[in-house]
């Protein structure tokens, strides 16, 4: 395979200007985003250094924005909102970092893809599995287009569906190794990537 | 005993003769990443993760099922070979169902250790979701083999060491798969003798205790060269008058 | 002349093919059509003999029957069995049988020109008995000089001067590999004093590979004496001849023939009345595939589970329970009594440097003529697939020719004008193989030939090695993209990385050879990979 070429870090003029920092949540525990928080002092350093200008955790715009220079996505794709979220991250996005095990290998919510067998939607197995098989009373699938998302075929790690600049695996990254991964990124640099303080992971 | 010289990266290496390139590589300070091999048991050439180059040949050779010989020049590492190495931890993660996170091996899996070695920061190859199933009818193990990477170091620990050749193959290609006596619950072989050995070698969570939970499983990877030396070596002989007469020279196995 | 025609002037009689493509096209029936249609017109088996033989080489036109007669030999193909009678008025009538007989018009259609190239051009060595006797005859096989040469290399010749003629013809392993059968066979003669074995490979597996069956099932003495002329070649005084369950019909004969020469004293303890023995045991495979690598095949015999192991150590160090033991494939070891009776100098001469003698084809796909040829090495492709076997049916062209089964690849038309020949075929991206040719009309698909070739070694991988166990089935889920429109341009470098990564580090030949198909069929139709980069691209 091609060697990968290094992802498109945030250009020189965002180095004179505040980044545009986001953080996003798929199918995922947030646990990530709660190793995150555990970043505890740095991040006022990196409130300093960053606009945050979306996140479940730091922010309260609903609407992605544009002009993004770093995203952490946390999660797997899962179903169609995870889908479309994560298409318009990488519209908007320059640098967008596959945040932790769930987003890189789909992990815990890839489970499901064990149910219904393969050529089967494994979305609509275990919807069965757990509102009719289950079901002590009405069992029934629910379904509310438009409010409930769909669940897609199988749940798919974020390269998956998007081109992903970074990974960042860990179930979830330890506060050190996601400080030990933006430090360089706020620099414009790209982070090394290897040895068990980086990569392990679970 | 002769001893054979070569060099391994460059680096010029003395190894008694019969030593594998592995133990040369390791000789000359080189640690090749290994999966199936295990000291003490005899090596498959099976996972290819310790390929090595040799000079004057193309082919790619198992280092650890390949014997040293005088002269040779080995290289154990290339863009090429570094490639292979992580394309095949990839090929592992993406055949099985390796889910770190809640995994009774996490933290002390081999797999984990050489998807670090070689760099793998994500698989490249869609992961497959194979069904598989777990037998937990033996009363103190279990095999989960959703976790199994087909090393078959059960399968020599307990032919080898143990002498119960409980473990085998069946099946071929990706629906190769271990099985205890005739393909019947591991709970119902009477030729198991419980002894643990598989669980101790076993380098993911495929086989472990049943009371271990996640991030619980702490192996004993060095039991079959401990043992194999002992047995060779006569180890428990040399203890003398220590041990009851019935033991001296009777060469009972110790374990 | 021998093989398909007879002598001019030969005694009259029919020879029906008894292999296994006639009989599926219904020999048997045929055969006892004609014996009843003998007998209508009063004739017995003295007067005309009603013989079963092995293959009589275009099987596509079964089931195939010969008659000779004083004017030579005609051939005639599927000919139904309400006009045995016909064919019995052909074969007893007096005068050249080219004669205007209303039976002879009546069977015009059916009637099959000698001398067409397919069969013009063959040059019968390891098939010379094939087709001309009945395999289940010893009496019939030693008349034909089997055994001759087993009985001279006994009594005259020492072991290494029959290694020297051998290593004289120049003959290379005709399994696939084309290792040097001299070469090899000195291997193991020089090893340490001890027991040796001698094993001969028949299972065949290849897709669209039938020369060893043809020969199991049609002259299975010449395998036997030739096993048995390597056996004393090399010292070794026990051997297996390893089939593949899937050829009942070769299993059965071989045994017999095995049993009717030991019975003789042709093999067994002091055979052949000298003070050597050969203790020969056929052994039946299980249906995999991967027991045609010869470390694999090995384990099989051992009554272990049938998985390649590394080499070195090679069988010839280190084989059957540890002994030297050497593996020859049927082709190769049937070759034998005719290079020891002509001599090394006259198989050398065929065929071209590096590649000597003759090769055994089995011709199938999208051509006329399809069946079984024995050429010799160096011939032009197009020769085999155009004059031979006379292109594609309707006048189609050829897109290209796959040799080497699921370990070849595929050669495009543009280079029909290859010789075959070992080196010649490999630097083309694909291999001589077994002897296994596939020819493909402009319809065929290459993503999806090499998908096909690709799903074969899914299912016939041992499993034991990474690369193959789960190389191969990645590769088949790419190869399903590009087949189904949903690959994208990425997939192109990711499929060929993969294919040299299960090339470069599998265990033994299957794996190291699946990829083939998918490489040749990059290299020379890449156009095809391009367009299955389609509008679906991306969809996961």
């Amino acid at each position: 395979m091609r060697p990968r070429a290094g992802p498109p870090l945030p250009d020189a003029g965002a180095q004179l200007r505040r980044l545009r920092f986001a953080t996003v949540w798929l199918a995922g525990c947030s646990g990530c985003h709660m190793s995150f928080l555990d970043l505890d002092e740095f991040l006022f350093d990196l409130a300093d250094r960053v606009d945050i200008v979306y996140s479940p955790v730091a922010s309260d715009i609903k609407v992605y924005p544009d002009g993004v220079d770093i995203c952490l996505v946390e999660g797997a794709v899962a179903n169609a909102d995870n889908l479309e979220l994560a298409f318009a991250v990488r519209a908007r996005t320059a640098l967008v970092v596959s945040f932790g095990d769930c987003a890189v290998t789909a992990n815990v919510p890839g489970l499901r893809n064990l149910c219904g067998g393969p050529g089967h939607s494994s979305g609509e197995a275990v919807l069965r599995r757990g509102y009719v098989e289950l079901a002590d009373t009405h069992p029934g699938i629910p379904r509310a287009p438009g409010i409930v998302p769909e669940l897609l075929e199988r749940v798919l790690p974020l390269h998956e569906v998007i081109p992903v600049d970074l990974y960042l695996p860990g179930c979830p990254p330890s506060a050190d190794r996601i400080r030990a991964a933006l430090l360089p990124l706020l620099d414009g640099q790209r982070p090394r990537m290897d040895g068990p303080a980086m990569l392990r992971f679970g | 005993m002769s001893v054979i010289t070569l060099t391994v990266d460059g680096c010029d290496v003395a190894v008694p003769a019969g030593a594998s390139l592995l133990q040369a590589a390791g000789a000359a300070g080189v640690k090749l990443p290994t999966l199936c091999h295990l000291d003490g048991l005899t090596p498959v050439g099976a996972c290819r993760l310790c390929l090595v180059a040799l000079e004057g040949t193309t082919k790619l050779l198992p280092a650890c099922a390949t014997e040293a010989a005088e002269g040779m020049a080995v290289s154990t590492t290339s863009p090429e070979l570094r490639e292979y190495r992580r394309m095949a931890v990839e090929l592992f993660f993406a055949e099985g169902n390796h889910i770190c996170a809640y995994c009774v091996s996490n933290g002390a899996c081999e797999l984990q250790d050489v998807a670090v070695t070689v760099g793998m920061d994500h698989s490249r190859f869609p992961y497959r979701y194979p069904q598989r199933p777990v037998d937990a009818s033996h009363p103190w193990f279990a095999l989960d083999h959703n976790h199994c990477i087909l090393c078959t170091r059960c399968v020599r620990v307990c032919d080898e060491i143990e002498g119960a050749h409980v473990w085998d193959l069946a099946e071929r290609g990706s629906d190769c798969r271990i099985i205890s006596g005739l393909d019947q619950p591991w709970g119902e072989v009477e030729a198991c003798t419980s002894c643990g050995k598989c669980v101790e070698v076993c380098p993911t969570g495929a086989l472990f205790h049943r009371e271990d939970g996640t991030s619980e499983k702490h192996p004993h990877r060095e039991l079959p060269f401990q043992l194999r030396l002992a047995r060779e070596q006569g180890q428990w002989r040399n203890q003398g008058q220590a041990l009851p007469q019935a033991l001296e020279g009777g060469g009972e196995d110790p374990s | 002349m021998t093989g398909v025609q007879a002598m001019r002037g030969a005694p009259r009689r029919l020879r029906c093919c008894g292999a296994s493509g006639c009989r599926s096209a219904g020999s048997e029936a045929l055969q006892v059509a004609l014996e009843q249609a003998r007998a209508a017109v009063g004739l017995d088996a003295g007067a005309l003999p009603i013989q079963p033989v092995g293959c009589l080489r275009l099987c596509g036109r079964g089931p195939l029957v010969a008659c000779d007669g004083p004017g030579g030999t005609a051939l005639y193909g599927g000919v139904p069995p309400a006009q045995a009678g016909a064919l019995i008025a052909v074969a007893s009538a007096e005068g050249p049988i080219d004669g205007p007989l209303r039976a002879e018009a009546a069977l015009a259609a059916h009637r099959l020109d000698l001398s067409h190239p397919f069969f013009a051009l063959q040059i019968p060595v390891v098939l010379e008995g094939c087709g001309s006797l009945d395999p289940c005859s010893l009496d019939d096989a030693l008349a034909h000089g089997a055994y001759a040469q087993l009985k001279r290399c006994l009594q005259d010749l020492s072991p290494e001067q029959v290694r020297d003629e051998v290593r004289r013809s120049g003959l290379r392993g005709r399994g696939g590999a084309g290792y040097p059968t001299g070469l090899k066979w000195d291997t193991v003669a020089l090893q340490p004093a001890g027991p040796r074995f001698v094993v001969c490979n028949a299972d065949e597996g290849d897709p669209g590979a039938f020369m060893d069956r043809s020969v199991l099932e049609g002259d299975p003495h010449r395998l036997l004496e030739g096993l048995a002329i390597a056996a004393y070649a090399v010292g070794a005084d026990r051997g297996y001849l390893y089939v593949r369950a899937e050829y009942p019909l070769a299993i059965e004969r071989l045994r017999l023939a095995l049993q009717q020469a030991q019975a003789r004293g042709l093999l067994g303890l002091g055979h052949c009345g000298s003070r050597h023995d050969l203790q020969l045991e056929v052994r039946v495979g299980a249906g995999a595939y991967v027991c045609g690598e010869e470390t694999a095949l090995l384990r099989s015999i051992e009554g272990k589970r049938g998985m390649p192991s590394p080499r070195p150590p090679y069988p010839a160090q280190a084989g059957l329970q540890g002994a030297p033991t050497l593996i020859n494939n049927v082709e190769t070891l049937a070759a034998l009594p005719a290079i020891l009776r002509e001599g090394g100098a006259w198989y050398a001469a065929m065929g071209t440097e590096s590649s000597r003698g003759t090769k055994v084809f089995a011709l199938s796909g999208a051509v006329c003529h399809t069946g079984l040829l024995e050429v010799p090495m160096g011939i032009q492709l197009r020769t085999v697939v155009e004059t031979m076997g006379g292109g594609v049916p309707d006048g189609g062209a050829v897109k290209a020719v796959q040799t080497g089964g699921p370990s070849g690849g595929c050669i495009p038309a543009e280079r029909l004008d290859t010789p075959v020949d070992y080196e010649s075929l490999t630097a083309l991206g694909s291999m001589m193989g077994s002897g296994g040719m596939v020819v493909m009309g402009e319809t065929t698909a290459m993503p999806e030939v090499a998908r096909h070739f690709m799903r074969f070694s899914v299912n016939e991988s041992c499993g034991k090695c990474l690369p193959c166990r789960a190389g191969t089935v990645q590769l088949e889920q790419l190869l399903q993209r590009f087949v189904e429109g949903r690959a994208e341009a990425a997939d192109l470098d990711r499929l060929d990385a993969l294919c040299r990564m299960v090339k470069a580090t599998s265990l033994c030949g299957l794996g190291q050879a699946a990829p083939n198909p998918v490489l040749s069929t990059l290299r020379w139709f890449r156009h095809e990979y391009e367009a299955g980069c389609g509008p679906l691209a991306g969809k996961p």
